[in-house]
Order: C-alpha cells, then sequence, then structure tokens
C-alpha cells in the first residue's frame, strides 16, 4: 500500500454532515484503479485520446464534464463493458490492484464482478421479487449464500432503503419509485462486495430527496469500496468527492482530461484556464 | 387632538341559507341519451319499412342484397335528417359518421358471426359427451337395424392432442432458441437464419407434410424398428416445421420489448450472457413468449394439408403416436364432408364445432396470459403483497 496519500486532507467547505474519508484508513477489499493511455473508438471515430487516471483505493474520485466528452465510455471500459458494443475498440491498459484486466487471462464475467456499475437510468429486475433482486448478483455467479436473509438486510440498510420496504420484500422490483429502484439497484451492486464501484450519474433521474440519500450511501461506503462516480452536477462532485478529473472535447475532437487533483483544489485553484471556466459555470 | 376612533372592520357577511343547489348537470354529454336510442331504433324501423314497402308493395324490385343495400342508405339517411332537425347540422354529421363507422365494423363481423352460427346450427345436435369417448369403430353409415352406435370423435381428438402436443414439444423448444439466437447472440448468420425462417413462414403447409413424407415415412421410418411409416409422430414432425417460425418470429418482437437496460445491469454484475438470457431477458419476456407458443399451437391445431400424407387417417382409436396411422379432427372434417352418408357428414361438422371451440378456448387463454404487460409488471389486482 502506498505510503503517501492522493487526498490532501478534507477542507473547512465541506459540509459538516459529510465525513471525510482519512487517509490511512483505508480498506483492505477497496482496490486501486490505474487507467494508462486508454483510447476508444466507436465505429473507426476516436471518441477518447490518451486518458490516465489513477483512482486510489477508498477514494470517490468523480469525473466532471459537459455532456460527449467520453465520461461515460471511460467508465464502461474501467469494468470491460465497452467492448460489449458492436463496433467498439480499445486501447491502453487498466490495471485492478495491479493486473490488467484486459490480459487475456482474466474473464470479464470476473472483472465485472469486482468492478461493479450502477446506471444513470434505473434498472431491476422487473421479473424478480425485491429480495431477489439484491441477491440476484450472487447467484448469477452461482455463490452460495448463508444468512440470505441478514444480507439482504444489510445491503438494503447500505442504501437507505430498508425502512421502507422491509415489509414488502416479495413484490416485485418493479413496483418502486424512481429513488427506490436506484437505491434497490446500489443494494443490488453492492450485495456482491465488489471492490470497485463505478456510478454513471447515478442521481440525475432522481428528486433531490433521493440524491440526498444516495450521496449519503456513497460516502458511506467510500471507506469499503473505491467509488468512481461521473457526475454533471459540479456541487455534487464537490459534496462527495475527494478527487475529481475534468473531461473536455473540443469540436471535432477526441475527450481527453484537462485536468486532475483534489477536488477541492480543482474548484478553487485549478492550474488550467478550461478548468475555471467549466467549474464556474461559464460553459457546459 | 383628532378623534382617532378606530374604524370598526365591516361586519362580516354572513351567508343567509339558501336552498341546497340542483346537482350539477355535465354538459355535452357524449353518452347517448334515451332520446338519441329513440331516434337511431326509429330511423333503423322506418327505413326497413319503407324499403319493404317499395320493395314488395309497390314495385316489382326484389333479392335480399338490394333489400340489405337499400335499407342501410335509407337508415343513414333518415337519421341524418332527424338529428339535423333536433340537434342542428354538426351534431347530425358527427352523429352520421359515428353510425356509418359502427355499421361498417359490423359488416366485418358479420361473416365470422354467420360461420359460427352455420357450424353451430348444423353441428349441435351431435354434441354430447359420448362424442369424447367413442370412436368410429363398428359404427355403420347407414342405419343397421340392430347396431345402436352412433359413432364419436374420441380417436380424432385424442389424435389432434398428441399430435399437436408433440409438435410443441419439438418446436417450441426450436422456436423459442432460434428467436434467442437471433436477438441475443446475433454474429455472423443472422441474416441466413433470419431469412430461413421467413422463408419457412410462407412455407405452405401441404409442402412440409410432402417434405415429411419424402424424407421420413417412405425414407427413415423404413430403416427405424420402433416407429412404423404413418404415425402421429410423423404429422407431428410437420406440424412442427410449421410451428417453429411463427414462434420464432413472435418470440423475437417479444424479446425487442426487453429493456436494454436490463440485460446491461445483468452483465454489470458479472453475469456470463448465456446467465443473462435465462434469468433476465426470459423471464421478464415470459408471458409474451407464452403468448407466442399459444398462438403457435392454435395455428398447427387447424392445419390439415399437413396431415394428409403423414397420419393418413384412421376410423379407430389409436392412442400411439409411433405406430400406426392416426386420425386428427381437421383431416376427419375433410374425408367426412365429402362422404356420401349423411350420418358421417354431420359428425364432420361436429368436429368442425369442436375444432372451432378448441381455437377459440386457445385464443382466450392468449389473451388471459397476455394481460400482463410485456415486461412482467402485473396488473395491480393481481400485486402481492405479501409481509416477510
Amino acid at each position: 500500500m502506498d505510503g503517501a496519500p492522493v487526498v490532501a486532507p478534507p477542507s473547512v467547505h465541506q459540509p459538516s454532515t459529510m465525513v471525510p474519508t482519512a487517509p490511512g484508513l483505508q480498506s483492505e477489499r477497496a482496490a486501486r484503479l490505474e487507467a494508462h493511455g486508454i483510447c476508444a473508438w466507436f465505429g473507426g471515430r476516436l471518441v477518447l485520446d490518451r486518458v490516465s487516471l489513477l483512482m486510489e483505493r477508498s477514494v470517490v474520485t468523480a469525473l466532471i464534464g459537459p455532456s460527449g466528452c467520453g465520461k461515460s465510455t471511460f467508465l464502461r471500459i474501467l469494468n470491460r463493458m465497452h467492448e460489449a458494443v458492436p463496433g467498439a475498440q480499445f486501447a491502453g491498459s487498466v490495471e485492478l490492484d495491479g493486473v490488467d484486466i484486459y490480459s487475456p487471462d482474466q474473464r470479464a464475467t470476473a472483472t465485472r464482478f469486482r468492478i461493479g456499475m450502477v446506471f444513470q437510468k434505473p434498472n431491476p429486475f422487473p421479473a424478480m421479487s425485491i429480495y431477489d433482486n439484491v441477491l440476484s448478483g450472487l447467484r448469477f455467479s452461482r455463490i452460495k449464500v448463508s444468512h440470505a436473509d441478514d444480507l439482504v438486510e444489510e445491503m438494503l440498510t447500505k442504501a437507505s432503503l430498508w425502512n421502507e420496504v422491509r415489509n414488502r420484500l416479495k413484490s416485485l422490483g418493479g413496483e418502486l419509485s424512481g429513488g427506490q429502484q436506484q437505491r434497490l439497484c446500489i443494494a443490488r451492486a453492492l450485495a456482491v462486495r465488489p471492490s470497485v464501484l463505478l456510478m454513471d450519474e447515478p442521481c440525475s433521474a432522481l428528486d433531490p430527496t433521493s440524491t440526498r440519500r444516495v450521496e449519503e450511501t456513497i460516502v458511506d461506503i467510500a471507506h469499503d469500496v473505491t467509488v468512481v462516480i461521473v457526475t454533471h452536477n459540479m456541487q455534487q462532485a464537490q459534496r462527495v468527492s475527494q478527487q475529481c478529473a475534468f473531461f473536455l472535447a473540443a469540436e471535432n475532437e477526441p475527450g481527453r482530461i484537462v485536468e486532475a487533483g483534489p477536488t477541492d483544489v480543482m474548484f478553487s485553484n485549478p492550474t488550467d484556464a478550461r478548468t475555471t471556466d467549466y467549474v464556474h459555470g461559464r460553459f457546459g | 387632538m383628532t378623534d382617532t376612533t378606530l374604524l370598526a372592520p365591516p361586519p362580516i357577511p354572513v351567508p343567509e341559507p339558501e336552498e341546497p343547489a340542483a346537482p350539477p348537470v355535465p354538459r355535452r354529454s357524449r353518452d347517448l341519451r334515451t332520446e338519441d336510442v329513440g331516434v337511431l331504433i326509429g330511423s333503423a324501423l322506418a327505413a326497413v319499412a319503407a324499403v319493404w314497402l317499395v320493395f314488395y308493395q309497390l314495385t316489382l324490385l326484389s333479392g335480399a342484397f338490394g333489400f340489405v343495400v337499400c335499407t342501410v342508405a335509407l337508415f343513414l339517411v333518415l337519421y341524418w335528417s332527424v338529428n339535423l332537425q333536433l340537434h342542428g347540422r354538426l351534431v347530425a354529421s358527427d352523429r352520421l359518421l359515428s353510425v356509418a363507422v359502427g355499421l361498417g365494423a359490423m359488416s366485418l363481423a358479420i361473416p365470422l358471426a354467420f360461420m359460427m352460427g352455420f357450424l353451430v346450427v348444423k353441428g349441435w345436435h351431435l354434441l354430447s359427451a359420448h362424442l369424447f369417448v367413442e370412436d368410429l369403430k363398428g359404427v355403420p353409415v347407414i342405419p343397421v337395424a340392430g347396431v345402436n352406435k352412433t359413432g364419436g370423435l374420441a380417436h380424432a381428438i385424442v389424435g389432434t392432442l398428441e399430435q399437436v402436443g408433440i409438435a410443441a414439444l419439438f418446436g417450441v423448444p426450436a422456436g423459442v432458441m432460434t428467436a434467442v439466437f437471433l436477438h441475443e447472440v446475433g454474429g455472423r448468420f443472422t441474416r441466413t437464419v433470419r431469412t430461413v425462417v421467413t422463408a419457412m413462414s410462407g412455407l405452405p403447409s401441404i409442402m412440409a407434410g410432402l417434405f415429411i413424407y419424402t424424407i421420413w415415412v417412405i425414407g427413415i421410418s423404413r430403416h427405424i424398428p420402433f416407429v412404423q411409416s404413418y404415425s402421429g409422430l410423423a404429422g407431428a414432425m410437420a406440424l412442427a416445421i410449421l410451428l417453429v417460425p411463427s414462434i420464432t418470429r413472435t418470440t423475437e418482437e417479444v424479446l425487442k420489448v426487453v429493456p436494454g437496460g436490463l440485460r446491461e445491469a445483468s452483465m454489470a454484475l458479472g453475469a456470463p450472457q448465456w446467465r443473462t438470457v435465462w434469468s433476465v431477458v426470459l423471464p421478464t419476456a415470459r408471458t409474451g413468449i407464452l403468448t407466442a407458443v399459444v398462438l403457435g399451437i392454435a395455428r398447427a391445431v387447424g392445419e390439415t394439408a399437413p396431415l394428409l400424407f403423414t397420419i393418413f387417417g384412421n376410423t379407430v382409436m389409436n392412442a400411439d403416436p409411433l405406430h400406426g396411422p392416426q386420425e386428427s379432427l381437421p383431416l376427419f372434417i375433410w374425408s367426412n364432408v365429402k362422404s356420401s352418408y349423411p350420418a358421417r357428414i354431420n359428425l364432420a361438422y361436429t368436429a368442425a364445432l369442436v375444432l372451432v371451440i378448441i381455437v377459440l378456448f386457445l385464443f382466450t387463454l392468449a389473451r388471459v396470459l397476455g394481460g400482463t404487460r410485456g415486461t412482467g409488471r402485473v396488473r395491480s389486482s393481481k400485486k402481492r403483497q405479501v409481509a416477510t
């Protein structure tokens, strides 16, 4: 484990309700993700140009930037979902705790088991009950679950959903409201105990109360799970993340990382003028 | 000093008790009121009476078709003009158009109702419980003294059920798996397979029968010891050839309705693709697939041509699909309605009625099963709220 942490100590601008991850107390389960020189093509068109980023364990990294810069593509490359799109190509390497996940001896399904993902549109399985939804990840990988009830309760509690559904665990997953569905998806993703959780704008379709709950969940789990979150909401990035990466794609150009660093530095004293313009809302 | 009299606030008006207001009457109600129904019926009766008068009393015009056409025309004219008098031009045109569209819809239903009525009238009187237990063994074609048998359809019904059952056993998994391949797996052969399936769905049904006849009945089965050449199995195979493209196409449409986000979610949990299809996609599309299967089976139940030279027909019960010729309902109708003996002809009409009842039952079943949405969401009346 590296001695020097990547993040600066939490600044006074962070709301007091948020408990920042203290450096040095990093968990065994959370993994470190490194992306080196990522290039991505869709049908021959280059959409990401040599993107490199270090996502340290137990740290919440936010990817910010205007629409269409390749943030979601970058995210999907991190858990090998990019290759499932027909016509998609990729160059570079992604290392999970030092192991290249794209090497031929690594199974994509095993990688996706360790690097989970929560999507922008909530997608619980409608043909399964809430109970089965939470356990679905483990069942798909044929992992025997002892004390399934306890696991379901633990995961739903972590996702701030337990109190609302404790009496109707057998009702179908599609019968919840949007915010509840997204929290169910988070519980489902957490149930397989991933090392990394990727979140693609998880709150963009949610009301403010559900957004607040999801952000609290992110802060809670950040100790055990490395979180990488794509967000359009800069206040959200400031609230939940310790590290930020600013993506930008000029017209007819592929996306690149303009600047990356600790969140408070990025928002208060960025190096690049484009970052200053973006975080102050002058474009995007 | 000015007298600062505080101005008292004006007295609050106390509302006088008023009579209870009459309940509000909705304006421009679209429901038919009694007088509207009266106008409708009156116009119809008047039209019938007037045309009857013209046709049969005043002129030498004749013919049922002409009668109906003139009645309808006169009815529309009368209905329009009465409404014009009562409600004005706008309402009259609107009502006229509504009635004309209604009549058009009814005219579509008339041939169907006529056919059903015809079948019921011709086949009803022989419909009884013993139809389902007796076959034509020992039943004379003309009444013979001392023989009291009228015969039944048991052998045909059993034959139909067995042939369609075996066809479904082969055809349903093949059809569903083909649809899964086309939609979920894809790849280089997708276009070829899709072309083949489309071609198969246009195949004349007698070609399916001919194919099985050539390959199996006079070919392979001669060399296999445990089957005979004409058999229910051969008929089932011919029916399966017709089942597969129908089930494939409908199932593929149903799979398209399953949102792609579900597959992504399953993939993101580390599931391999076959597990995604088996545990997420198919259960979500379950009701749609069931509907596709039932509709395919309903089609296969009524097929006659593929059975002509595969099961060959029989007059006695043969419950063994592997050995010997069998009968089936459509084949029974075909061979008996051409018979010279009225007893057999009547039995054929009854068989037609039974067949139509079976198909109607299957269609109703398909509608009931398809009552839930394709994604597996259940209607609110069926929601389960079981406490854990």
